[in-house]
């Protein structure tokens, strides 16, 4: 009897077109994917439940240990009208070099009459400046307090650009409470009075109220409970 | 080019072996390996690196006439105060009463023991008394936490205590100023903590 053998077919299957829907999947990423900017300081945030993610277009308050607050707007285009709103209103006299280095910049901590100076540092050095943060003054009115003519122009700058901002403050975990309080008080007593704190995600506690709305996301459950 | 030739060199066979057609052929097993590897770090890298936030709601600061105010009701509210250390001093009601002092505890941010419990509790009852019907309460009742920060306590313990609030589904909260009478509290109670 003849042996009867069956072609023994190769396990190997062509990776060819994988490798090449993986790389493509690999550039997009690399591509889509922002680099974040130099922060000026480091910043430990305290951490919460919430997992509402930062919104886009926002006005990012950073508030260090010491209390030196920094701003950071992350719409290109409301901050080159944002520049030049100060620029005219404060008559800082800035070159289109320093407005375009403002446009690019990240978190800046300064008061108006160094603005000039810190602009025209080179972009890659501007991170070592030291910075005094932006002044809070006890009065409120945005004539008076720089970080509430920030706040202000920021959002007239964004509501100009189509796209009015939300307000976050990063602030330090160990930073003292009134030096947070100015900065809400900046905030509220200038008619904002939502806005979001910067956190780091931690677990919801077992048992806790929040931890049964997530497992039972029925109206029932968001109901005051009666036991 | 960088197998080994490890025949011997010399004839094995009555056939010599004709030098093998290499294929062409790489195997791409370990590069899209490696690709997708990449893949998910950039994904985990892109999504992790996105900021939570919290939101809050800060009372507002315009004039409001005296009718339209909410007035928190003695018996719903607990005041909380935040010191230094991240020490939680806290008490029913509002104190408002001069001559009939609340008891103030004191106790810390923890999962057992802690604030945490003192709120539970405090919701519980306010719901208890609300089913119960006890006199002068409405069934509308919500329990209300005034919180109030020390100028010596830290942002932590702020975002713990608003962090509270969410873990135990408290809707109604205030963060406003502290007061002396609350700071008369605070070093009242720290002074008879620290004399046993």
């Amino acid at each position: 009897m003849p042996k009867h053998k069956l072609p023994r077919k190769s396990t190997h299957i062509d990776m060819t077109a994988m490798c090449d829907v993986a790389f493509l999947l690999l550039t997009f990423f690399m591509l889509a994917t922002k680099f974040k900017p130099d922060e000026p300081v480091v910043v430990k945030t305290p951490s919460s439940i919430s997992d509402i993610i930062m919104p886009e277009n926002s006005i990012l308050l950073t508030v260090d240990p010491q209390g030196r607050v920094f701003f950071d707007y992350d719409n290109k285009k409301a901050k080159a009208i944002l520049i030049d709103k100060v620029n005219t209103e404060k008559g800082l006299n800035l070159t289109d070099a320093e407005k375009e280095s403002f446009k690019k910049g990240a978190s800046f901590g300064l008061p108006f009459n160094q603005m000039k100076g810190y602009l025209a540092i080179d972009p890659i050095n501007q991170k070592n400046y030291s910075f005094t943060g932006i002044p809070i003054d006890t009065v409120y009115t945005p004539d008076v307090n720089e970080l509430a003519y920030w706040v202000q122009a920021a959002r007239y700058a964004g509501q100009e650009a189509g796209a009015p901002p939300r307000i976050c403050i990063k602030c330090d975990a160990s930073t003292v409470y009134p030096r947070v309080k100015d900065v809400i008080k900046t905030l509220t007593k200038n008619e904002i009075d939502r806005f979001n704190l910067v956190t780091s995600l931690e677990a919801i506690p077992a048992g806790s109220a929040a931890a049964l709305e997530r497992d039972a996301p029925t109206p029932a459950a968001s109901a005051p409970k009666t036991n | 080019m960088a197998e080994i030739d490890t025949s011997g060199g010399g004839k094995k066979g009555p056939g010599v072996k004709k030098g093998k057609k290499l294929s062409t052929r790489i195997d791409l097993t370990p590069m899209v390996d490696l690709g997708f590897l990449l893949i998910t770090f950039f994904i985990f890298t892109t999504t992790m690196s996105k900021p939570k936030t919290m939101e809050i709601m800060m009372p507002s600061d315009k004039k409001i006439e005296e009718k339209d105010k909410t007035k928190a009701k003695d018996y719903c509210t607990m005041t909380v105060l935040l010191s230094k250390e991240h020490r939680v001093y806290y008490y029913i009601g509002l104190a408002d009463d001069p001559l009939n002092p609340p008891k103030v505890e004191v106790t810390y941010f923890q999962n057992k023991n802690g604030i945490r419990d003192a709120l539970i509790a405090h919701k519980k009852k306010v719901y208890e008394e609300r089913m119960n019907g006890a006199p002068g309460h409405k069934p509308d009742d919500e329990p209300v936490i005034l919180i109030k920060p020390d100028v010596n306590s830290q942002y932590e313990d702020m975002v713990n205590i608003l962090d509270e609030m969410q873990i135990n589904g408290i809707s109604t909260y205030a963060m406003i100023d502290i007061t002396d009478v609350d700071k008369g509290f605070i070093s009242a109670t720290e002074a008879a903590n620290t004399g046993n």
